[in-house]
């Protein structure tokens, strides 16, 4: 059941499965081991980063297509909620279905006419073409202002159920960790939670279908892919539109949980690196790689710049070290992180993980 | 390069007096055609200086760097340091002693970044020789620590980067003005491409790099070490893009630390419009692209954001290698 519900693509180590167990319980039942609003706020980005690394991998890792354009369906998906629920009279469930849907078909249709067009050219082609789009479809979401609210972005209500001041129970559940409130913010928490872990498992099974096999070869070698009868186009493409998809589907989830979008919020080049970057250190062509690394990531990123204020202020008086373990400089430990991850961890934490299991096996059976 | 050949390809080359011509009628008046057009060559040529690194160290080596942008804004940094310093030499009302301050700062500022370029070659690109993917992802991460690294020297806001004196202003040709130091840019960029076209076509070290970019295990095994010609191409890439960073940040009288990436944009499509390698390529992609964006930035301001990126399709829906292709490839 759980093999089939996993499409037999198992972790194959025993440490990947502990790690993979622990956070995916503490994702389960954050709203009651982590009390308090933020730590809600955090496991909510860490679901929704699922979602959309998990769709990136899809494109990246397992199709070996760099692109740069994810954050721009991403940001689809985040206005078409965004936009919806704003226009509505009073937001309802139609108007979300609405918002979806139209971002999806907006998605589909870009992300078609991006793949047909670009996945002529060389790969690195795709990669510097993707980059200009996406930069474009950023100015173009800040000027058209009477759309989207411009860099000021869009504040809007969601449905009752939803809100934060909805309530199942007057009286706080009492849990052993402290009292949780049965609000609307635990219903969108849990609903978030539903729609990540069927994303996930869905692509999950794309990827271990023959079709993802396919792909999988084209990465590996287009040209022989090609030489075998598969149209490798046709197969990029794909591969583009349904990641595009899924990206779109991550946005109206973030849009639901922000109840706000803006530009920086769900378009920025910032985001776009964020998920390269956690792609490299999860491990490529692992989805396992793309959920772990998206856990650890979102969360170093919601704690480590306090940690970077409280060792700023640490060093205070020495020359150069404050100025450069500012919360500001946060993208800095972003680029040596980068760099460090290439040199020494190229098949990501899965890849390492998977390897120590395959030689502690051949030790085990000399 | 392969301007002495006969089947020289003349298409790409007169594409650009046609756009130009093609934009006669839609501006209408000739005076403001001749603004325009001059202030479109002179961002065209900015743009080429930096784009022109680049795309000889893909073509030679076969490396993308993603992390170009950031030697444009260290030189632009570097020019506003070195500026500031000699105050009296800017503000000086005589066009010799504001050259006298304008050249070490593009002196300096092409040996920081040339410098930097050296040392980003031994850290961040010799472990990913031959890989493209991974090649994208650290000179990202390059361009990232750079980038925090400039807003930890200089400060995270926005500097003005000053004309010097007698550059401010324009010429006046009976009703069309001219500002002089888009024709100073002209001339630089003039002198870079012709600099350019006589060390690769005329000298020694131009044939191995054109030779390299042909066949590089050719010139390999008849015994050059093309590995240490590489790292020369890529720091006079840097170094010409810290050139391109002061030119740029003299051109937009503002210097940003993230205008690295704002540039990497610009000159990705200018390599691609070019064909990546190819040197005459990136010219012409640089001089279309300087053009459309002040045409169309005077007729549809709403438009000129997405003018390059359709005059980028255009070109590829025309030749999907780029106008000039670099062969073998």
């Amino acid at each position: 059941m759980l093999s089939r519900l996993l499409s037999n693509d198992l972790p194959r180590s025993r440490w990947l499965v502990a790690l993979l167990l622990v956070l995916f319980l503490g994702l389960a039942f954050a709203p009651f081991l982590f009390p308090g609003v933020k730590a809600l706020n955090v496991a909510a980005k860490v679901l929704i980063f699922v979602a959309l690394v998990a769709s990136f991998d899809l494109l990246l890792g397992y199709t070996g297509i760099v692109s740069f354009a994810h954050t721009m369906f991403f940001g689809i998906g985040a206005y078409g909620v965004a936009i919806a629920l704003n226009a509505a009279e009073t937001p309802s469930w139609g108007a979300i279905v609405l918002g979806v849907l139209g971002a999806l078909v907006i998605s589909l249709l870009l992300s078609l006419v991006i793949g047909l067009f670009s996945l002529r050219v060389k790969a690195i082609f795709f990669a510097m073409i993707t980059l200009a789009v996406a930069s474009a479809f950023l100015t173009l979401a800040s000027q058209l202002s009477d759309f989207t609210g411009g860099e000021d972005g869009l504040t809007f209500r969601v449905p009752e159920l939803l809100s934060p001041g909805f309530t199942l129970t007057e009286e706080p559940l009492v849990t052993p960790l402290g009292e949780v409130d049965l609000n609307g913010r635990l219903i969108t928490y849990y609903l978030i939670f539903l729609a990540v872990t069927a994303i996930f498992l869905t692509i999950l099974r794309i990827v271990n279908s023959p079709f993802g096999r396919v792909l999988q070869a084209i990465r590996e070698n287009d040209f022989r892919a090609e030489a075998l009868g598969y149209r490798t186009v046709v197969y990029r493409t794909l591969s583009n539109v349904l990641s595009a998809a899924f990206a779109t589907l991550a946005g109206c989830l973030l849009a639901l949980w922000l109840r706000y979008n803006g530009p920086d919020t769900s378009l920025s080049f910032e985001i776009m690196l964020d998920i390269l970057l956690i792609v490299v250190i999860g491990g490529m062509g692992t989805l396992y790689g793309a959920f772990i690394g998206s856990v650890l990531f979102v969360i170093a990123q919601s704690y480590l710049q306090d940690l970077l204020r409280l060792a700023g202020s640490a060093t205070e008086g020495l020359p150069l070290l404050p100025a450069l373990l500012t919360p500001d400089r946060w993208l800095l430990w972003l680029g040596v992180l980068f760099v460090l991850s290439v040199y020494y961890f190229p098949t990501g934490i899965v890849g390492k993980l998977r390897e120590r299991a395959v030689l502690a096996r051949r030790r085990g059976q000399p | 390069m392969r301007l002495l050949n006969t089947d020289f390809d003349w298409k790409p080359l007169a594409l650009v007096p046609a756009l130009a011509l093609l934009a006669l009628p839609a501006v209408g008046s000739g005076s403001t055609w001749l603004t325009l057009t001059v202030a479109g060559l002179a961002m065209g040529m900015i743009v080429f200086i930096i784009a022109s690194g680049l795309t000889l160290v893909f073509g030679l080596m076969d490396v993308l760097n993603f992390g170009h942008g950031v030697f444009i804004a260290l030189g632009a940094f570097v020019a506003t340091t070195v500026l500031a310093s000699m105050g009296s030499y800017t503000t000086a009302d005589s066009l010799w002693l504001n050259l006298v301050a304008l050249l070490p700062a593009m002196l300096v500022a092409m040996a920081v970044a040339g410098a930097l370029g050296w040392v980003f070659e031994r850290l961040i690109i010799r472990p990913v020789y031959g890989m493209h993917l991974k090649q994208i992802l650290i000179t990202m991460g390059g361009m990232i620590i750079g980038e925090e690294m400039i807003k930890v020297i200089w400060g995270p806001g926005q500097i003005a980067l000053p004309l010097p004196e007698t550059l401010r202003g324009s010429f006046i040709f009976g009703d069309a003005s001219v500002e002089k130091y888009r024709l100073l840019a002209v001339l630089v960029g003039a002198a870079v491409f012709a600099a350019m076209v006589w060390t690769l076509n005329r000298t020694k070290v131009g044939l191995l790099v054109r030779a390299g970019v042909q066949d590089r295990e050719m010139v390999e095994s008849l015994g050059y070490r093309i590995r240490q010609l590489f790292i020369g191409v890529f720091v006079v890439g840097s170094a010409l893009a810290g050139l391109g960073g002061v030119m740029w940040g003299l051109y937009q009288q503002t210097v940003l630390p993230q205008m690295g990436a704002q540039v990497n944009v610009l000159i990705f499509i200018v390599i691609i419009i070019g064909g990546l390698g190819s040197t005459l390529g990136a010219l012409i992609g640089a001089l279309l692209v300087g053009l459309m964006a002040n045409y169309t930035g005077f007729l549809m301001p709403k438009v000129a954001l997405f003018s390059n990126i359709a005059l980028m399709v255009a070109i590829l829906l025309w030749r999907p290698q780029g106008v000039y292709p670099v062969t073998n490839r």
